[in-house]
């Protein structure tokens, strides 16, 4: 399992190399790995159907339980199956779509970095782990939506991807932590296993808010919907894979693994049950007012997302059935519908659906799978798709209290608009009278249309069969219910109300799709109000705000000038200290005056006097020099009080320090005071601040010991451990050696920085 | 910048090859006295410095033969890789490991990887000040 995720991004890495070799066939032979990986999966899939769940564990970092564990159930085995199913004909398909483009080989690399992600975050066990893969997914789409990066408004969109999806992750990961702790495992395995229900637990309401807020910003729940459909910026294989069949999914996936431990709460089942019915009509109520392609399509599948997520939080056993059901359906269908989409664009030149009509001729493959595939979308038998949709109805209608009554309502009002969708993305295209396109309509390759036939297909052969998909579907319901649903998946469920609202939807969305044109514009004047309160308003506003305190901090802390950087950094930590000195009560002072050497006292009141003349001189070459004063009295402290290293160092630092100003003084410009009489008044209260507080800290340390001082073990052990007599040295190369590697990179990287400072200016002057 | 004194140039000549000899001797000698790499380091630099202020920027590069840049880089593969004979033995990374070789007619030497690390000190704070100086030295001209 490990060797099979980690395969995917070694692949990854070398798929540059391998679509070298191989030019045009680049898509077949990278997709034979998730063909692999596919097959390898359904090895899994007798033990899993027999209920039972596997788990692999490798160790990673076992003193933070943080190891490479991986749980294979019917839920993760559903996905894991779709993922690595519907990414073999991504990868194919892409090899084609994206033949002509210079970059192909830059995005394999990115595509298989995102399903070994993927696939990781939905087997992952280990809490941690799949929080890594989580951000992983989220660093991957944010590249893929804004692959063609020369394009703003797919950068934009990719960034508006990333800062929702990220900034969620931000409080899942929080949510997680409290999870765990709450739980006392990181194992999901342990934790759905764990006796006790967390329900009663402190923690239960913070961590189910966090946790939310991480899934619905990742799945495109209401209010974060609005990110999904500005990716379609992406490349159509991405949309197809990323916004149809997985990475939105992933909360969906969340929230599903933990609904046997977090659900059954009022709180679950509400917040569940109302945001995913507001967003699932949203999504679908949004769908049909656009008119590109792929924008109808991505809001279907807010539509879609938002159906699973109110199935989850309904959680009856009907629900859990209905929930697996119609995962399965989606992907296939959308999977299916956007690879179309991809092929009409391919074919045609053309994305708006109002200027495409008549390719039934020039056409007739992707036609045929387009109106298999909607018809699935739509609900109709004897597709998979009416399947889940039915069970869906009758689930909605299942639900506790009052949303017995509200959530029928809104799946009634979404299935009525689905219905138009389908017909607008199935049938508009293809029938009707003929138009003229910007390109010579064609068929498109076979690579494109093997991932729709298939998906189309199994999609009406599971709807004819359903026995087919039982065992699977009923095992994902298992590990979302927590216990067996005992049901069985049927296509004619005899005549009953979700038939009869089935029925209604199809009418009143046939009459829908007549009218499009009408009903579009009609919802456009209507929404135009709406529209100026959308979140997406909220998410500008956000950002906008974002950069303007950005803007506004920098001027006031960061306005290169050093006095300012000084100030501020001196007056904080002055702050800080005393802050905790007067939340700890004040301090002891234990320092005696008494024993302190004449000489002594002379070198500390050389030091002071140099410190005066430093700050009040008007010649900068006095101030050197008795800054000098300064480090020469502090480095005789040093040998005094018998350091000799620091001491060498000290006067050596001093000596460069000399050097280096030599080399600047006669570039600075002439001395001027920029200080009126008030501001050297504040100056000098802030240095006395400065200087009063850390003497305090100095007399306040030395009065307490927390700890037993380290250094009796490095006096002990230097000689015979590190073979040194200087502990100072052994200290520096043995005991923390790691240490000193850091403090050396950082030498490094300052002296490239002060090099390249240096550099530019000297070159901007000439220029 | 301006050549410097005859004095200056001529004591220069005699001072660079001893300071540099004095510098090796305080990085060898750290382990057991005062001295190491740091303190070493910054004595060869100066010494080096010294050298650019007597004669030039040009004479003390042509002097230094290697651009303080690259000693950087060298510095710090030097200290980076001393740590790496520990890993192989399976131990952790920079964990010292002691050698005692006996070198015909000069008696026994200890060799030891905090020795290479210190070379590595050494170089890159060389590297660091001379990089700086020197920059700054031609950025005057």
């Amino acid at each position: 399992m490990l060797f099979a995720i980690l395969s995917i991004f070694v692949v990854a890495a070398l798929a540059p190399v391998v679509h070298r070799a191989t030019g045009r066939h680049s898509g077949w032979v990278l997709a034979l790995l998730p063909a692999a990986l596919f097959v390898y999966f359904a090895s899994f899939l007798p033990a899993v159907v027999g209920g039972e769940s596997v788990r692999l564990a490798w160790q990673w970092m076992p003193g933070l339980d943080v190891q490479f564990s991986f749980l294979i159930d019917g839920l993760s085995l559903m996905f894991a199956l779709l993922i690595a199913g519907i990414g073999v004909f991504v990868v194919s398909y892409a090899g084609r779509y994206l033949e002509a483009h210079r970059d192909l080989g830059r995005f394999y690399v990115l595509i298989l970095s995102f399903m070994g992600s993927m696939l990781g975050l939905v087997l992952a066990d280990n809490i941690i782990l799949m929080f890594i893969f989580w951000e992983l997914t989220s660093i991957t789409s944010y590249l893929l939506i804004g692959y063609n990066h020369e394009d703003l408004k797919a950068r934009k969109a990719a960034l508006q991807g990333l800062i929702v999806t990220v900034g969620g992750g931000l409080a899942l990961l929080a949510g997680l932590v409290l999870l765990a702790m709450a739980a006392g495992s990181w194992e999901l395995s342990e934790i759905l296993a764990g006796e006790d229900s967390l329900h009663e637990h402190a923690l239960y309401l913070p961590l189910v808010i966090l946790i939310l807020l991480g899934t619905f910003t990742k799945s495109a729940q209401f209010p974060f919907h609005f990110w999904l459909p500005n990716a379609m910026a992406a490349p159509t294989p991405v949309s197809a894979y990323l916004h149809s069949a997985t990475m939105v999914k992933a909360g969906v996936y969340l929230m599903a693994r933990l609904n046997p431990e977090l659900g059954g709460t009022e709180l679950w089942t509400w917040t569940l049950g109302l945001f995913g019915a507001v967003t699932m009509f949203t999504g679908a109520w949004m769908a049909i007012q656009s008119t590109e392609i792929k924008k109808l399509l991505a809001y279907s599948t807010v539509m879609a997302l938002g159906t699973l997520t109110m199935l989850i939080g309904i959680g009856t056993p009907y629900a859990a059935m209905a929930g697996a059901a119609f995962l399965l359906a989606h992907s296939l269908y959308k999977g299916a519908l956007f690879m179309l989409a991809g092929s009409i664009d391919h074919g045609t030149g053309e994305k708006e659906v109002p200027n495409m009509g008549g390719l039934r001729h020039a056409m007739p493959l992707t036609a045929a799978f387009s109106v298999i595939a909607a018809l699935s979308l739509a609900g109709l038998p004897p597709l998979f798709g009416f399947v889940g949709k039915e069970l869906m109805l009758e689930a909605a209608l299942g639900a506790p209290d009052a949303l017995a009554v509200v959530l029928p309502l809104l799946a009634l009002g979404s299935a009525i608009l689905v219905v138009a969708v389908a017909a607008i993305v199935g049938l508009r295209p293809f029938f009707g009278a003929r138009r003229e396109f910007k390109r010579t309509p064609h068929e498109s390759p076979g690579a494109m249309l093997a991932g729709p036939a298939v998906l189309s297909v199994l999609g009406l052969v599971l709807g004819l069969f359903p026995a087919l998909a039982q065992p699977l579907v009923a095992a994902t319901a298992m590990s979302i219910h927590g216990a067996d649903p005992g049901m069985e998946l049927k296509l004619w469920h005899g005549i009953n109300l979700p038939l009869g609202m089935s029925l209604l939807s199809l009418a009143a969305g046939l009459v829908i799709y007549r009218f499009w044109d009408s009903v579009r514009a009609g919802i456009g004047r209507g929404m135009a109000p709406a529209m100026r309160i959308a979140p997406e308003r909220g998410y500008e506003r956000f950002m906008d705000g974002l950069v303007w305190f950005s803007d506004f901090q920098t001027r006031v802390l960061q306005n290169g000038h050093l006095r300012t950087y000084v100030m501020v950094t001196m007056l904080t930590t002055v702050a800080l200290v005393v802050g905790t000195f007067a939340a700890l009560g004040g301090f002891e002072v234990s320092v005696r005056f008494d024993d302190i050497l004449i000489h002594e006292w002379v070198i500390v009141a050389l030091v002071a006097l140099a410190a005066m003349f430093v700050a009040t001189t008007n010649s900068r070459l006095a101030a050197v020099a008795s800054l000098g004063i300064v480090g020469f009295g502090v480095a005789l402290i040093y040998v005094f009080f018998s350091a000799p290293d620091l001491g060498i160092t000290q006067v050596l630092v001093e000596t460069l320090t000399v050097i280096l100003l030599v080399l600047v003084l006669f570039r600075l410009p002439g001395f001027l005071k920029f200080s009126n009489p008030l501001t050297r008044v504040r100056d000098v209260i802030a240095s006395l601040a400065v200087g009063v507080t850390m003497t305090a800290v100095l007399m306040a340390t030395l009065g307490v010991q927390y700890f037993p001082a380290i250094s009796e073990y490095h006096i002990a052990e230097s000689e015979p451990s590190a073979y040194g007599r200087n502990i100072v040295n052994v200290i520096l190369v043995d005991f923390r050696a790691l240490d000193t590697l850091g403090e050396l990179f950082v030498l490094a990287l300052a002296a490239v920085g002060v090099y390249a400072m240096i550099k530019f200016r000297a070159e901007d002057r000439k220029s | 910048m301006m050549a410097g004194s005859l004095i200056l140039q001529t004591g220069t000549r005699l001072l660079l090859p001893l300071l540099l000899l004095f510098s090796v001797f305080l990085l060898l000698r750290g382990h057991d006295e005062p001295g190491g790499g740091f303190i070493a380091g910054l004595v060869a630099a100066m010494a080096f410095a010294l050298y650019m202020f007597a004669f030039d920027v040009y004479k003390a590069r042509a002097i230094l033969r290697i651009d303080p840049r690259n000693m950087l880089g060298i510095g710090l593969l030097l200290a980076t890789l001393s740590g790496v004979p520990a890993l192989l033995q399976g131990r952790a990374f920079l964990t010292s490991l002691w050698w005692d070789v006996e070198v015909p007619l000069f008696g026994e030497l200890k060799l030891s990887t905090p020795l290479v690390f210190d070379i590595g000190v050494y170089l890159v704070v060389i590297g660091t000040v001379l990089t700086i100086v020197l920059a700054l030295a031609e950025a005057e001209e």
